[in-house]
């Protein structure tokens, strides 16, 4: 069993790291995403 | 005949007779809530039904809380199995826009800085002794995000249930009275009036369809533990952007929402049980509660900071407080600071994206979370 700092070290580095860096990867995706779908007024308007 | 007419006058001064001491302390913090809930307008979807739900569950001899108790069976049904706060998720997802953190995906980012708040408060738990899986549970009381907290309180720690719910709860609601002062602390009276620019950007309908599918799919191969959450608020988010499902849509975000919420909060008041709530244990807890909400504060206010400074200038930092889960009661906050030094300041638009972003990030951190605890094998 660890002991309760690398427990909570490893949660902060990892949790924390993890979180961040899913983030980035999704914002990435999301602007990818805005350029090959850009927005037109005409698809709007068919809605 | 005098004997019957003793017994039957006993049954009426049993419920007295068995009041602990901590049973009037708790039904006083009921109503505490109560006033809170309906005098001072504080979340009172979710403080009514608890503040109520602590004062009945506090009444001795009713049994409540025992097997084949009405509120034990609710409890059962909905914590236990885990399904009220994802039913509340996919009602969160129906009602939230996503847009503005889709038109600067960047707010992100400001998401993810609000949410270190959680990590340092799990190391301060641990600090103080407590056990790991309730670190974690208290840890998350810093994603300000009261389904995510009950979630992970009714798996991984039952007796830390009541004290994180009410203190994720409570909290969220005193945002307008806890940033403003640390955002004024952090940041210079230039930081403070410096004018964002607002670019009419659009987001296309396929944008906005598929980023609830993005984000289910992205999040839930990287963090699986933490699908359930991400799932059913993207469901949520999903139906509404694709328009067409207009009914169900409606339904989770109204009578779905509307009746979970009720049954919801009546179950977190039922384990505000005094002999079991009125330990140092809470007070221990409500604190770290504020600490983790201060700390995301903190955090967010600091990376604005930095975008600030990377941007030479164009980034006006109070935005990163709201990169909590509050929405959009932190995108409204900072709007009403940045007016406060420049009345020209139009931050809300802003400050919506990194709120939205708050929203995604807390879910994704929580659900990071699960699954890093999975892989280091503590649950």
């Amino acid at each position: 069993m660890m002991d309760r700092w690398t427990f909570g070290l490893t949660m902060l580095i990892v949790g924390m790291g993890g979180t961040l860096l899913t983030l980035i990867l999704l914002s990435l995706i999301m602007t990818v995403l805005k350029k090959i779908f850009p927005y037109r007024p005409d698809e709007e308007k068919k809605d | 005949m005098i004997e019957a007419i003793i017994s039957g006058a006993n049954g009426l001064i049993a419920g007295f007779a068995n009041l602990h001491w901590s049973n009037p302390v708790m039904m006083a913090i009921g109503c505490l809530l109560l006033y809170l809930g309906i005098k001072k307008d504080f979340e009172p979807l979710l403080l009514v039904p608890i503040g109520f739900g602590c004062i009945i569950v506090n009444i001795p001899l009713a049994g409540l809380m025992e097997k084949e108790g009405f509120l034990r069976t609710i409890y059962d049904a909905g914590i236990i199995t885990e399904l009220f706060p994802l039913l509340i998720f996919i009602g969160i997802g129906a009602m939230t826009d996503f847009t503005p953190v889709l038109e600067n995906p960047y707010t992100f980012l400001l998401g993810a800085a609000g949410q270190c708040g959680i990590f340092l408060t799990l190391l301060l738990a641990l600090a103080l002794g407590f056990k790991y899986n309730e670190a974690v549970t208290i840890g998350i009381i810093g994603a300000c995000d009261g389904p995510t907290v009950i979630y992970v309180a009714s798996q991984y720690a039952q007796n830390l249930l009541g004290p994180c719910t009410v203190a994720a709860y409570s909290y969220m609601s005193l945002v307008p009275v806890l940033q403003p002062p640390i955002m004024r602390i952090l940041t210079t009276k230039k930081e403070r009036e410096t004018i964002m620019k607002t670019h009419k950007r659009t987001v296309s309908k396929t944008t906005k369809l598929l980023f609830p599918i993005v984000i289910t799919i992205v999040g839930g191969l990287i963090a699986p533990k933490g699908l359930p959450l991400l799932a059913t608020i993207m469901l949520g988010n999903l139906m509404k952007e694709s328009g067409a499902v207009a009914r169900l849509t409606k339904a989770s975000e109204n009578e779905i929402a509307n009746i979970v919420t009720l049954l919801l909060g009546i179950s977190i008041g039922a384990t505000m049980d005094g002999k079991v709530f009125a330990q140092p244990t809470t007070i221990i807890i409500l604190a770290l509660g504020l600490v983790a909400i201060c700390l995301d504060t903190v955090c967010g206010v600091l990376f604005g900071k930095f975008l600030y400074l990377i941007t030479g200038g164009k980034v006006n930092p109070l935005i990163g407080a709201a990169g909590i889960s509050a929405f959009p009661m932190s995108a409204r906050v900072v709007q009403k600071e940045g007016q406060k030094y420049n009345k020209k300041n139009y931050l809300l638009m802003h400050a919506m994206g990194a709120n939205a972003g708050g929203q995604v990030g807390s879910v994704m951190a929580a659900a990071v979370m699960l699954s890093v605890l999975k892989g280091m094998g503590v649950i």
